[in-house]
């Protein structure tokens, strides 16, 4: 295992035992593997946005690289450590936030709470101190620190949790589903955070997340599990291009085209107002937006040109539903 | 040297995290009152049980009232000791249930001291104040001949006996991890084994006696440590001394509690997301 990468994982499996009723007493039992041989290596200061339909498997892998949950099969290190045997170890170095288990003090304010954590994690008063003032800016938390937990917006305690899981300075940051039901303007805000912390390069992050403005904002690379299996690991605009995701050229013309252009690549998707208002799809490993703007301004004159980028949204509705053909397999045992 | 600062390093971190929880209950000052009440009248209750027996009975098993007494006072200290320590680990099976373990796993500490002082509760205090009177009112009525021996042995028999229930509460706790309906399972040992620990094992017979007394240990608790402090011969056959056994039997429960914990650990499913 190479030195660099933060998280190493080969062939990761989780198994769980789900009894089913055969019968009006007969109880089978069936191994449903969760996560299904998973390979992945996170090189430090990257930031991977793990994503996937609900119940892909993306919380399992998470929980077995934090180590909470015993792998059934594979090898995995983090900061080169295993992390079910080295627990205690590797809770020193990685900071996680599970959005449903806060790691906050619930009936206590939430200055208390990070007052705690310098204990639990025994980082020296001023190194904490140091931590904490940026975040208090950064996160806008001076508002409620005295506040009592159970007291807090969602994305309030989302700031507060975040900040916990900092304090440590920890090398890598888990984050299970860190935008899930807050408002826009929170949603923002922990963007923007996350945002500066991948760009300062010097702790690494993995987020699951299911909002797409969270993967095009903040993953540069994007690994997509299904059924407990990675179906694409790579950048976002990869991704577009396996699945065939077009960026769209709207053209607005003074008189109609008298001959359709032809150009490889391109394909003409609607014409409307007498042939006066044109899109095109275009694809983006055979032709540019520029080479079909180019053909057109010497067969007609240009009033308005348009592009758009492709849908995200599209794509990962397009992704799931190509991986969920497959059923998922369950040996009986 | 360093080991040894680190020990008290961390000793302190549960102190605090118990300090939380004393904070964050503060505010249910009432409750706390009444709680304190209801755990002192607890071991009132069993001892007008044991009491019971005696008006119907002058002996039980063998053993006049005092002499009970002291069995009784023996075991419910202990039990008293370890309810108060790791007597909440039985809400691991809520914990286990709702996945709230995650949460416990991710901090740099043993899982099994950050649930025990994340759950702690001083009221539970009350029954060990209450059972140590009764403790000293039965001891001294008994006519101990006190040597060097049984002074110390009346400090660690509570003491050892609270292991024992302690690593009894423990690994049948942790049973939550494989069996996450285990509902009252647990209790049938710790408040069972409490109930058997009150009597002398003379009372019982045949199998259940082998089983509870000697396989699984509880003579050991009250038993055995009672007769060696009174001086008796063991109806049984077992020799006087036989009431110093009692810290070896606690060793090898807390060791094999201290492995099913780790296994059943190992063994934790979480819940979904």
């Amino acid at each position: 295992m190479s030195a660099d990468a933060v998280i190493d994982a080969r062939a990761l499996r989780k198994e769980f035992i789900v009894r089913r009723s055969a019968g009006r007493f007969r109880r089978t039992r069936h191994a449903v593997a969760a996560v299904d041989g998973v390979d992945l290596r996170v090189e430090r200061g990257e930031l991977l946005g793990y994503i996937g339909p609900n119940g892909a498997g993306k919380s399992t892998t998470l929980k077995m690289l934090t180590g909470v949950l015993m792998p059934t099969g594979g090898e995995v290190r983090v900061c080169g450590l295993v992390p079910v045997t080295q627990r205690r170890r590797l809770a020193a170095r990685i900071g996680v936030v599970f959005g449903q288990r806060s790691q906050l003090w619930w009936d206590l304010p939430l200055r208390d709470s990070f007052e705690l954590a310098r204990h639990v994690w025994q980082v020296p008063a001023a190194d904490h101190a140091a931590r904490l003032r940026p975040l208090r800016t950064q996160l806008d938390l001076d508002g409620f620190l005295d506040t009592p937990v159970r007291q807090l917006s969602l994305g309030q305690r989302m700031r507060g949790e975040l900040t916990i899981a900092l304090l440590h300075g920890p090398e890598v940051l888990f984050l299970d589903e860190p935008t899930i039901g807050l408002d826009v303007v929170s949603k923002q805000a922990v963007r923007a955070f996350l945002t500066d912390l991948r760009d300062r390069g010097d702790t690494t992050v993995v987020l699951t997340t299911h909002d797409l403005a969270d993967i095009e904002r903040l993953c540069r690379r994007l690994v997509v599990i299904d059924h407990g299996r990675v179906v694409h690991d790579g950048t976002l605009a990869a991704l577009h291009e396996r699945y065939g995701s077009r960026r769209r050229v709207v053209v607005e013309l003074d008189e109609p085209l008298e001959t359709a252009v032809k150009l490889p690549g391109v394909t003409q998707e609607s014409s409307s107002a007498d042939g006066r208002l044109i899109t095109y799809s275009l694809d983006g490993s055979k032709t540019t937006a520029g080479a079909l703007v180019a053909r057109l301004a010497g067969l007609a004159s240009l009033r308005d040109i348009s592009v758009s980028e492709p849908e995200i949204e599209d794509v990962i509705a397009r992704l799931y539903r190509a991986v969920a053909a497959p059923p998922p397999r369950s040996p009986s045992i | 040297m360093y080991r040894r600062r680190g020990v008290y390093r961390r000793l302190g971190v549960y102190r605090r995290l118990v300090g939380a929880q004393v904070r964050s209950h503060s505010a249910y000052r009432a409750s706390f009152a009444i709680d304190l009440a209801t755990n002192a009248l607890i071991p009132i209750i069993d001892l007008i049980a044991v009491l019971a027996m005696f008006q119907v009975t002058r002996t039980l098993g063998g053993f006049d009232i005092v002499q009970v007494l002291v069995m009784y006072a023996l075991a419910a200290t202990s039990f008293a000791i370890a309810d108060l320590a790791v007597g909440n680990i039985e809400r691991i099976r809520f914990y286990v249930r709702q996945g709230l373990l995650d949460a416990v796993l991710v901090r740099p500490l043993s899982a099994l001291g950050q649930l025990l002082a994340v759950d702690f509760t001083i009221r539970r205090v009350a029954r060990i104040a209450v059972v140590l009177v009764v403790l000293s009112l039965a001891v001294s009525r008994a006519g101990v001949d006190w040597t060097p021996g049984r002074v110390a042995l009346i400090v660690i028999a509570p003491l050892s006996g609270a292991v024992f229930f302690s690593a009894l509460f423990v690994g049948t706790a942790t049973v939550a991890f494989w069996w996450i309906e285990s509902g009252e399972f647990a209790n049938a040992f710790t408040y069972g084994g409490r109930d058997f620990t009150s009597y002398p094992i003379t009372v019982y017979s045949g199998f259940f006696r082998r089983v509870f007394a000697f396989s699984l240990g509880f003579a050991f608790v009250g038993y055995y440590p009672a007769l060696t402090l009174l001086g008796m011969t063991d109806p049984l056959g077992l020799p006087s001394w036989a009431g110093w056994l009692s810290p070896l039997v606690s060793m090898a429960a807390a060791g094999v509690a201290g492995l099913v914990w780790r296994l059943g650990i190992r063994h934790y499913r979480s819940t979904g997301s």
